[in-house]
């Protein structure tokens, strides 16, 4: 039976394609059981199985299969991060020749971006990749999908002006010790990619917060403007929340920041795609925003009335547009190795995220980005909240008896 | 009116391929075969040697652990062979059937004064009483144990699945009588399901003589047919528990058992799937040699044979034998060829129930789906998939966990006794990381079976 999908392709296409065919089936044999390169048959695995759809059949159980795989899942995820990506390049350069008072034409800010964003992904891709395949042909298991997303979203949680070896241990400490210890993709416990930003920002915290934000090369013919601050909203809000952006731009992310996290626009685009595909749990998501609306609102309420200006008088939903809340909401915590698995442990899950994200804002100004840590947190607790779910389940199941 | 009970989880898989209601009688073959394989933990010991000539309703072999469980011959004609197997295990007991059947006759007793005993003892004579199956663990029930409940789900819902309304439509007095014997049996705890989508073929008043709050209406997707979802919306399976069913088309067996005095075990059986030319019923017998049903039926191609559904079924071949429950044959392509990027396609042919190929935006279109994986196996990574066709109170993974655990205690505090392979053939279809959910299930089962 053949996909009709590829009737409609080119014939030019399908002749390559069966030229890559006979190639695969040519060099096959060697990295097959006996063959002179089987050591590295995780490896040629990966790449086949990416380029075609292995012909596997069904062996027990049900004849017939959904037609998503974890490929189609992680590539999904990748599509909805596609928004935050481009408007991050945007961003970038925008951010840059603001710095410099200099106009430029919206290409000019994109491809300014594009070129400084992009080593950074291939670099991250490229060590990731490079760990797996190693801990692939080492323990000969196969390569999963889990760094597609994973190394697309360390550089978008990286300010611009990351230096790329740092990047590169990011990459490493993340496949490492956030996954390939613990057994690889799925059995984690915490976000791989959020524990690569975390031991970044712990170790070199210099490169990680402060006046680091903008790309500040240097523009022939100008000079950093006298109003340019590299300061964050995030940092602005500790000492006075009036000082920071409009809304509009913090809600569209015209704003300094990680690369990706800018733009509260962008990440709603994401999670709309995640919430339609069904790849993103939308109770998690929700319930991320409630949180950090509800916290809000509560801190509103006791905020001290002789210092107005302090971060507890800030408007509840501001903490949706702030720093990184969105990015971590839509894309950090629906990750669904690391999250609560039980439907109502995702609504706790994601209640606690948001509240523990604005309190640690509003209260520990030496971490301004809270979402980072608090998602964290929730990651270690997830377990613990699942096991009360169940337990819970169990007595109501006896009771029905 | 009985209460109507929705079930909103699940999916129906619309497929090509559905049988049209028209049956076609097939001549009696001249071989059949029954299969000591099809009847899950029964160990057999034979009744009859090569050579031997038998009537229709006679016992064939029966259960070394029970005795009293007979599978019967369906037909009367002289046993040509024993297959056996590795260790001598009786694969198939071949038949050569007589060109005019001839039966044994058992009496028909009056129903209305018989005691329970008296029906079983007829049911366990004629061997009849191997259509009655219990919960858990799917196999014959044991006729000393007193039910909870016998349950018999009158429609079906899974993929291309017989429209039992039309086959009980073809016997419908046999049925009542049937369900009268299952009613004696239950000591007043039968219950019957029907759906609305079988309405106009099957009511309550096909149930007249029965009290009325033994019917339950049923609204949903599947896996609403299956019989274990309705225990566990109605009378659910506590530890130690049992509860009997039986299929519609076994019951039409037993009525003709007391209406005629004699084992009749013909069955109208659904051809479907892509792979046929014309999808539609046949009326065969048990253990009727499938090439007789797949003649000038197949397309051409390279077609998978499955006996029964296309989630549960068992992948068979045109030599193979028609099983002793089997009520549908699937036939679809197989799908043994890599598919350039099929991963990154957007997909307007490929079902899925996430809407992560453009599919979705064509809810009511028919699938040709192939047996192909669609990609390989995984860790565990996607949550909440499986409790979206679960329509139970079951935390499915947690389940599969302590089952791969081991742990007897948490199997039983989740609720192993209620599930069966069947009921979790959806949580299989949908996941995403390719996991044998079916397999560890049976597994849990059995190894609660030998070591509870």
């Amino acid at each position: 039976m053949k996909d009709s999908d590829l009737d409609n392709v080119q014939p030019l296409l399908s002749f390559s394609v069966k030229i890559a065919q006979n190639l695969i089936k040519s060099v096959k044999p060697h990295f097959g059981k006996g063959g002179r390169f089987e050591k590295f048959h995780p490896a040629f695995d990966a790449l086949e199985t990416f380029l075609f759809v292995p012909a596997h059949t069904t062996a027990s159980g049900v004849h017939i299969r959904d037609a998503i795989d974890l490929k189609r899942t992680m590539f999904t995820v990748i599509i909805a991060l596609v928004p935050t990506l481009l408007f991050g390049m945007w961003n970038v350069g925008y951010q840059h020749h603001l710095a410099y008072g200099v106009q430029v034409s919206m290409m000019d800010n994109f491809l300014f971006g594009f070129w400084k964003v992009l080593p950074i992904i291939v670099v991250s891709y490229t060590v990731g990749l490079g760990v797996e395949f190693i801990f692939a042909i080492i323990r000969n298991h196969q390569v999963s999908e889990g760094y597609l997303v994973t190394g697309l979203l360390i550089p978008l949680t990286m300010p611009v002006t990351i230096p790329l070896w740092m990047v590169a241990l990011a990459a490493i400490f993340c496949t490492v010790l956030g996954k390939e210890i613990f057994g690889g993709t799925g059995m984690n416990f915490m976000n791989p990619a959020l524990l690569a930003r975390a031991f970044l920002f712990f170790a070199f915290p210099a490169y990680m917060s402060g006046d680091i934000w903008t790309d500040l090369s240097p523009e022939t013919g100008h000079s950093l403007v006298d109003a340019y601050s590299g300061a964050t909203n995030l940092v602005a809000f500790d000492t006075d929340f009036t000082k920071m952006g409009s809304v509009s731009d913090m809600f569209w992310g015209f704003e300094q920041g990680s690369i990706g996290e800018t733009s509260t626009f962008a990440c709603l685009i994401g999670a709309f795609i995640l919430i339609v595909t069904g790849i993103g749990s939308w109770q998690i998501i929700v319930s991320c925003f409630v949180g950090a609306l509800l916290m809000g609102l509560v801190l509103n309420g006791l905020a001290p009335v002789d210092i107005p200006t302090h971060p507890m008088h800030t408007p509840a939903y501001y903490h949706w547009l702030m720093g990184g809340f969105a990015f971590g909401a839509v894309y950090m915590a629906t990750d669904p190795v690391s999250a609560a698995h039980t439907e109502v442990g995702k609504w706790i899950y994601g209640l606690l995220i948001g509240i523990f994200t604005v309190i640690l804002r509003v209260f520990n100004p030496a971490y301004p980005e809270g979402v980072m840590l608090s998602i964290l947190l929730m990651n270690v607790f997830a377990p613990l909240i699942d096991h009360i779910v169940i337990e819970q389940h169990i007595k109501n199941r006896k009771k029905r008896a | 009116m009985a209460k109507v009970i929705t079930i909103k989880k699940g999916y129906n898989i619309k497929l090509n391929g559905v049988a049209e209601n028209i049956t076609s009688s097939l001549d009696l073959p001249n071989l059949i075969a029954i299969k000591p394989h099809d009847f899950p933990m029964l160990i057999p010991k034979l009744s009859v040697e090569v050579g031997q000539e038998i009537l229709a309703g006679h016992p064939l072999f029966y259960d070394k652990n029970n005795p009293v469980i007979r599978l019967p011959s369906p037909v009367s004609g002289e046993v040509v062979e024993i297959v056996r197997g590795e260790k001598r295990r009786i694969l198939e007991i071949r038949i050569l059937p007589d060109k005019i059947p001839k039966y044994i006759s058992f009496p028909s007793p009056n129903l209305k004064e018989a005691a329970r005993e008296s029906i079983i003892d007829l049911l366990l004579e004629s061997g009849c009483w191997s259509y009655i199956r219990q919960r858990p663990y799917c196999f014959i029930a044991n006729p000393t144990d007193i039910p909870k409940a016998i349950f018999v789900s009158c429609f079906d819902t899974a993929p291309l699945a017989p429209d039992l309304g039309y086959i009980i439509e073809q016997e419908r007095a046999n049925f009542q009588l049937g369900i009268e014997v299952l009613d004696k049996l239950s000591n007043g705890h039968l219950h019957i399901s029907i759906h609305d989508s079988t309405k106009e073929k099957i009511s309550e008043s096909d149930f007249q003589r029965l009290s009325h709050h033994k019917i339950h209406h049923f609204r949903g997707p599947h896996p609403a047919g299956n019989v274990g979802i309705q225990i566990h919306h109605i009378a659910p399976i506590q530890k130690g528990e049992i509860v009997w069913y039986v299929h519609p088309q076994d019951v039409i067996i037993i009525g003709r058992l007391f209406s005629e005095g004699r084992y009749r075990a013909h069955r109208t059986v659904a051809f479907t799937g892509s792979g046929v030319v014309h999808p539609h019923y046949f009326r065969v017998m048990t253990g009727q040699k499938l090439s007789t049903i797949l003649e000038y039926q197949l397309r051409e191609g390279s077609y998978r044979i499955i006996q029964g559904n296309i989630l549960t079924g068992k992948q068979s071949s045109s030599d193979d034998f028609l099983s002793f429950y089997e009520n549908q044959l699937t036939i679809v392509p197989e799908g043994n060829e890599p598919q350039f990027l099929g991963w990154l396609l957007p997909g307007l042919h490929k079902l899925s129930l996430s809407r992560t190929f453009l599919s979705w935006l064509t809810p009511n279109r028919s699938y040709n789906l192939n047996t192909n994986t669609n990609g390989e196996e995984r860790a565990f990574v996607m949550t909440g998939q499986y409790d979206k066709v679960l329509p139970m109170n079951i935390y499915p993974v947690h389940l599969l966990k302590a089952i791969m655990a081991k742990d007897i205690e948490r199997m039983e505090d989740l609720g192993i006794y209620e599930v069966s392979e069947e009921d979790f053939a959806l949580c299989e279809f949908v996941c995403t990381s390719k996991i044998d959910v079916q397999r560890i299930i049976k597994e849990g089962l059995d190894y609660i079976r030998s070591e509870g």
